[in-house]
């Protein structure tokens, strides 16, 4: 039974795309149309075209500072300790303990993330780690509900995310490469800088990425180990649907939070082209 | 035969790398054993043997990439120690060329280049990367990606890469074994002239035995970890040392015989059907040692007469196979008490051999002088 080319593309994305239109798409227009609106006398969404919401976002400019400082410096931070880690697991460690390796990697995952942050809250907390500094003559230190507090909670909750992106590219890395690099008179620290480096680019962007967005959209962590003292977008957004109910302002502050990933999405990826990991050659290998 | 090769006019060159009592060992795999080699400066010198036999391990040694467990290199006069690849002076191209998919094909060339410290000047790399590229003939392609190069082109790649550093000795490890037969050829020769042109010591590393006899000025055959011969391409053809160099370079009918008698490097023996031949004999010998001889395919003749030359030994034995190989026929026969034994006839000498067809019983005829006896394995 033959099926014709269009038959079978709509059943190939038929699925998806309907799932898509229906629960992003739709959406994301209604919350488009919403942010041009009002807030209703008693909350909620009153029909109007106003740019006054957009106007208003300033009010609520500690949201967007704190996402957009703590967004790509917790990406860093996970970055900086996920690149040694999967060099490690990929290039150093004996091949028998590999795969028992990356599964450690994974094992966090085993516990909901609710209940890691709460361990967390413990460890960070006045009776915790700032106890047992001040035990060792170290000085008075805070952790809880503050911005060092919020980063630990999202690197430690997003590592993995970044890891096996980077290790799958430093795996199929051709070990050749480094010998052929090796023989030419490069020594290891340049043969890293010079091959095995900009060959791992595509898995340091797609993980950079991966927990990037992720990040500018969390609201879990920074509201357990912020305390609302140190709040992301998301966490204004809940407040202002469900407590202030102002689903307009709301709604506005979605779409500039959407916009804001896209224009830092893009810009990222452009600076990739321009260093080269997104050349196509990469992409064959 | 008595035309001086290149390898033998090159022995009073001096000596560019040493091995002396080289041993790596993996564990408990001895990769390489008691290696003792010396190369020339200028010299074309093949590592043959089958995969295993420890001519990589020896090749990545004099790299830099593999240490020896004892023993020493020294490229030079100088000892190599532990000293890492990147300060040695020499380059590789690899199996499969190892090029750099990032870069381009400029890019790859002046990679060893842009390593010198202190840096050279960038108008200099890039006047050598393009004199490399132009002895690879490649002179165009500066600009363009690995990926856009054809498996020929790579080679090239990796080959100007090496050669741009100016070596003192170039290693190349298989370079050939990813390309068809037909552009394996070219490349030979190619490779030959250059080696003639730059006058750099080449190092090869080959499993295949046609490739190391046309090209090298010196083989160097390996077995399971030791150096089995090391000699021109003549010698090993000619005078194989033993029943696995015999059997490695060429084929050979390889027979047991007794020691007759010996006079002036030859010998007269017995074979186990009773009738005697006279070969080469290297060695010591004395009358009554059991030995092997071994005989080439193509040193033995056919004849369908009865009657046997004087100067040969006549066996007749059973047409079992002929295999037409162009230009020569393969004919395997059969003999009651020596077994198999392959004659090669060439395509000239069929016209005088009419009905020697399979099943027929022909005469085998071993000129005296033909083949020797080997040595112990």
């Amino acid at each position: 039974m033959a099926i014709s080319r269009h038959k079978a593309r709509l059943l190939l994305l038929g699925p998806a795309g309907l799932w898509y239109a229906a629960l992003l798409v739709l959406p994301l227009a209604v919350v488009l149309v919403y942010s041009f609106g009002e807030r209703a006398a008693a909350g909620g969404y009153a029909p109007a075209f106003t740019l006054a919401q957009y106007a208003n976002l300033g009010s609520r400019w500690a949201a967007f500072k704190n996402t957009l400082v703590l967004a790509p410096a917790g990406t860093l931070a996970a970055l900086l300790i996920a690149y040694p880690l999967a060099y490690f697991l990929a290039v150093r460690v004996n091949p028998k303990w590999r795969t028992a390796l990356l599964v450690l990697v994974i094992v966090p995952f085993w516990t909901s993330i609710l209940i890691r942050s709460y361990a967390w809250i413990y460890l960070l907390g006045g009776r915790g780690i700032p106890t047992l500094l001040a035990d060792l003559g170290l000085g008075d230190w805070r952790l809880i509900n503050t911005p060092f507090a919020v980063l630990v909670g999202i690197v430690y909750g997003y590592l993995p995310l970044m890891v096996f992106p980077v290790y799958v590219s430093l795996e199929k890395l051709d070990k050749r490469l480094l010998e052929a690099a090796a023989d030419l008179g490069a020594p290891p620290w340049r043969s890293f800088l010079q091959v095995t480096l900009p060959l791992s680019l595509p898995g340091v962007a797609t993980g950079s990425m991966l927990v990037f967005i992720l990040l500018m959209g969390e609201y879990l962590i920074p509201q357990m180990l912020g305390g609302g003292k140190v709040f992301f977008v998301g966490n204004a957004l809940v407040d202002l649907f469900l407590q202030s109910r102002n689903w307009a302002f709301g709604s506005a502050m979605s779409v500039t939070l959407v916009a804001t990933m896209l224009v830092v999405v893009t810009l990222y990826m452009r600076f990739l082209k321009r260093i080269g990991a997104a050349r196509d050659d990469i992409g064959v290998m | 035969m008595t035309a001086p090769t290149r390898g033998e006019d090159e022995s009073q060159a001096p000596v560019i790398a040493e091995f002396v009592d080289t041993t790596k060992r993996f564990g408990d795999i001895v990769a390489a054993e008691r290696l003792n080699l010396q190369i020339r400066r200028g010299e074309f010198l093949s590592f043959l043997g089958p995969s295993g036999c420890g001519k990589t391990t020896a090749l990545r040694m004099l790299a830099g990439l593999e240490t020896p467990t004892e023993g020493r290199i020294l490229i030079d006069g100088q000892d190599m120690g532990d000293a890492p690849a990147h300060r040695r002076p020499v380059n590789m191209v690899f199996q499969q060329y190892a090029l750099f998919p990032h870069m381009t094909v400029a890019e790859n060339v002046g990679y060893g280049l842009r390593q010198r410290r202190p840096r050279m000047d960038r108008a200099e790399i890039a006047r050598r990367v393009d004199r490399a590229l132009e002895t690879v003939r490649l002179s165009d392609f500066g600009p363009r990606r690995i990926w856009q190069m054809s498996g020929g082109q790579q080679q090239r790649v990796a080959l100007a890469r090496a050669i741009v550093n100016e070596p003192k000795v170039l290693l190349l490890d298989e370079p050939m074994a990813a390309l068809d037969a037909k552009l394996r050829g070219e490349m030979q020769m190619e490779l030959l002239s250059l080696q003639r042109v730059l006058g750099i010591t080449f190092i090869l590393v080959t499993h295949d035995q046609q490739e190391a006899l046309s090209m090298s000025d010196r083989i160097c055959l390996m077995g399971q970890g030791r150096i089995v011969q090391i000699g021109t391409p003549r010698d090993l053809y000619d005078r194989p040392a033993n029943r696995y160099a015999a059997g490695f370079v060429g084929s050979a009918n390889m027979l047991d015989a007794t020691v007759q008698s010996t006079a002036d490097g030859q010998a007269r023996v017995a074979l186990a059907d009773g009738s005697s031949v006279t070969v080469f004999s290297a060695g010591d010998r004395a009358a009554g040692d059991r030995v092997a001889i071994a005989v080439r395919p193509e040193a033995l003749r056919l004849s369908v007469s009865d009657s046997v030359d004087a100067g040969a030994t006549g066996f007749a034995a059973t047409i079992t196979h002929k295999t037409f190989l162009g230009e020569h026929i393969e004919c395997l026969l059969h003999h009651p008490v020596l077994g198999q034994l392959q004659v090669n006839v060439p395509r000239q000498a069929e016209r005088s051999l009419p009905g020697a067809d399979v099943g027929r019983t022909v005469h085998v005829l071993w000129d005296h002088g033909s083949g020797l006896i080997l040595g112990q394995d």
